[in-house]
This record gives C-alpha cells, structure tokens and sequence, in this order.
C-alpha cells in the first residue's frame, strides 16, 4: 500500500459500542492498523465499557476519551476515521475527505443508519463491516479508491422556497 | 318539540362539518397545488421543530443557508430537556452575523421517550399536542420547518387545526432525514398529507413518497 495512514480516528458516537472497543484492542487488529502506517489512535468511545487513558500496545499509542464537545478537531487531524453508523459522524468525516470505514453495530437491530452506510458504500464514498470483519476489511481494502464525497448544495431548494413563499419586498 | 331538537343538532353539527369539509378541503389543496404563500409582510414568522442529535444537527446546518432577513423572527421549539440543541441552536445563529433578527425558544414536553411503551405515549403525545397550541396560537408562524422528530408531529397538527380554522396561515415544509433512503420515516408518512412541500434527499425516496421532491442533497 502506498498511503500511509498514521493518525487514526475512532469514534462510536453517543453510545455505547463495547464489540468495537474489544475488538480494536486486540492485538490482531491493532497489528493491522499498524501496517497501514498507524502510528497515533485516538478513540472516543463514548459509555463504552473501557477506561480512559493513554495507552500503548503493539506499538501505538492510543488515547481514549468519551465524550468532546465536537470530534470536528479529531476527524480533521485523522488520516484514516474508523466510526459506527451515526449519520453525524459519517457524514463529517466524509465532509472532511477523509477515508472512512464504517463497522456497523449489529447488536441494534432495526437501525435504519444501516441503510445510510449501504448506500454510501455503493456510491463509493466509503467501506462498511462488521466488529468481525474489521481485521480483513483493513487488509484488503484499498482506501485510495473511494471516491471524495460531493458538497451539499441547498441552492435550487432554497430558490424554489423563496419561489413559493413569497414575501413583499422591502420598501426603503 | 322536534324542530327544536334539529335545530340544535345542526346547530352542534354544522361547525363541526364546515372544518371537516375545510380540513379536507386543505388536503386535496396541498396535495395538487404548489400551496404558495404570499405574505403582506416583508418577513416571514418561521417555526424550527428541533429534534435530538443527529436530527438537531441536520436541520439547524439548513436553517444556516436561509436568509435571515426573510426568515424572522425564528421560534425554535425544542424539548423540555434537551440541552445540547440549545448549545447547538445559539451556537448557528452566532455564526451569521446579522444583529438585527431576532430568535426565540419555546419548550415542549417530549411526546415519546426512548423505549417508552406504545400506549404510554399515546398519552405523552396528547400531553404534547396541548402544549403546542398556546406556542403557535400565540407565534402565528408564516413557515413551519421540520426534519423528522417526534415533537414536530404534534406541532404541524395544531398548526394545520389551527390553519382550518383560519387562526394563522401557514405553510409546513417537511425534509426527511438525510438517513432515510429506501423508506419514509414514521413522521413523514404522517406528514406527507399535512405538509405543504415535502422534501427528499434521495432520488429512491420519490417512488415511496408521492408527492415528494428532490433536489439533491441538502445538508
């Protein structure tokens, strides 16, 4: 792989997502991270079971908190965003043009945020799986080839309300 | 004796039909027309239904593109509780620098917990729904905002009862959740008789929804 991907961002949003920690702190995945150049990992893990602190294993150093005002700052800073399905975070990583794996939390049955990070994997924007499939999703993918996520544009929207509510204009 | 015991029926009945007919006469409007409004004001009084998390967030990056000058004045209504919308709602107004306009919150109580049960919070959204009416009865909104929530089912029902019965004139603009693709969410199905434009963010959602339109991703 030619990228290097030294800081990594992990987020599991409001919630509490114990599988995802557990299985990042396992040395198997913590070794594949490593081979994608990771040097740094920050984790916020919300009320996940799991102790704050600064920690080193296999290598990295991962700082873990749970809970910032806003993870813009992290995203930002991160060469790679591992995050759950939260549309929030999905949506301001890929904003962000970072490369983005989504693990999907499957203990939440009937979560529709599913249907998002579907979607978003089909348009080729960013990579899904599950706490099992996080170890080969790492090695196999190819970050480089998702594609930048297009801006937001509520212009025709916006023009179309100020079509219908109609307003009288100012008299100055 | 019998005259009298019409009289009185139709007496009780009749404005009970006329909002009936007018109610479903709004409906057919809503649903064939464009529902234009046109204000003798220079400003619209606009309501913004503020959800939770992720739907706060959604809207309130929306309410970012309006124009201010038009838009006002603004009543956010929110839960009783929630504090983080709060932050998140004084935190968007500060960023368009614009001292003139003028932005209010109005509270409700919350019509559905997380996890409470389905016939417990048919009550809490009564409870709600009879919270609104002072709010909007007292706001007379122009526009009403919503993306989804709970809390704006409640609110576009009082605003539309309240809009049968020509109290306020106001048009409801509905955008479904950027996570919804394939399905309406619960509200938009309810939604989608009421309000006057409904908006998607994904072109698989005008198929579901007959009268929604796309135009492209919003936030």
């Amino acid at each position: 792989m030619v990228n290097e991907y030294r800081r990594c961002f992990i987020t599991v949003g409001t919630t509490k997502f114990d599988l995802l920690v557990d299985t990042i702190m396992t040395p198997l995945v913590l070794n594949s991270l490593k081979k994608m150049g990771c040097k740094v990992v920050t984790f916020q893990i919300g009320n996940s079971n799991f102790q704050p602190g600064i920690y080193d294993k296999e290598g990295i150093q991962i700082n873990v908190y749970r809970f910032k005002d806003s993870i813009l700052d992290d995203i930002n800073s991160a060469d790679l965003v591992i995050s759950h399905a939260g549309a929030g975070s999905c949506l301001e990583s890929l904003e962000a043009g970072k490369p983005l794996l989504v693990v999907v939390n499957e203990e939440l049955m009937d979560n529709h945020q599913i249907e998002l990070a579907e979607q978003l994997q089909v348009d080729g924007h960013l990579y899904y799986c599950t706490c099992d499939t996080i170890e080969t999703t790492l090695e196999m993918l190819d970050f480089s080839m998702l594609r930048p996520f297009p801006k937001p544009d509520p212009t025709i929207f916006l023009k179309y309300l100020d079509d219908v509510l109609r307003v009288k204009p100012k008299s100055n | 004796m019998e005259t009298c015991a019409y009289l009185t029926a139709f007496l009780i009945f009749s404005p009970i039909l006329v909002i009936i007919v007018r109610a479903l006469y709004l409906i057919y409007q809503i649903s064939t027309t464009d529902s234009r409004l046109m204000s003798e004001n220079s400003s619209l009084r606009t309501i913004l239904c503020i959800g939770s998390g992720g739907h706060t967030t959604e809207l309130l990056r929306l309410v970012k593109n309006l124009n201010f000058d038009k838009y006002q004045p603004r009543l956010y209504i929110l839960a009783e509780n929630d504090v983080s919308s709060e932050v998140k709602i004084h935190k968007t107004e500060q960023i368009v620098p614009n001292v003139n306009t003028k932005y209010t919150l109005g509270r409700i109580p919350r019509s559905r917990n997380v996890l409470q049960s389905f016939l417990s919070s048919i009550f809490s959204t009564i409870y709600a729904t009879l919270f609104c009416v002072p709010l909007i009865f007292n706001f007379k909104p122009n526009v009403i905002f919503c993306n989804g929530p709970g809390t704006c089912v409640p609110i576009c029902i009082v605003a539309f009862i309240l809009r049968c019965l020509f109290i306020i004139d106001c048009r409801i603009v509905f955008i479904e959740s950027i996570c919804r693709i394939r399905t309406m969410s619960l509200t938009g199905k309810i939604l989608q008789f009421f309000a006057d434009i409904v908006i998607v963010q994904w072109p698989q959602l005008r198929d579901v929804c007959f009268r929604a339109k796309y135009f492209g991703r919003l936030t």
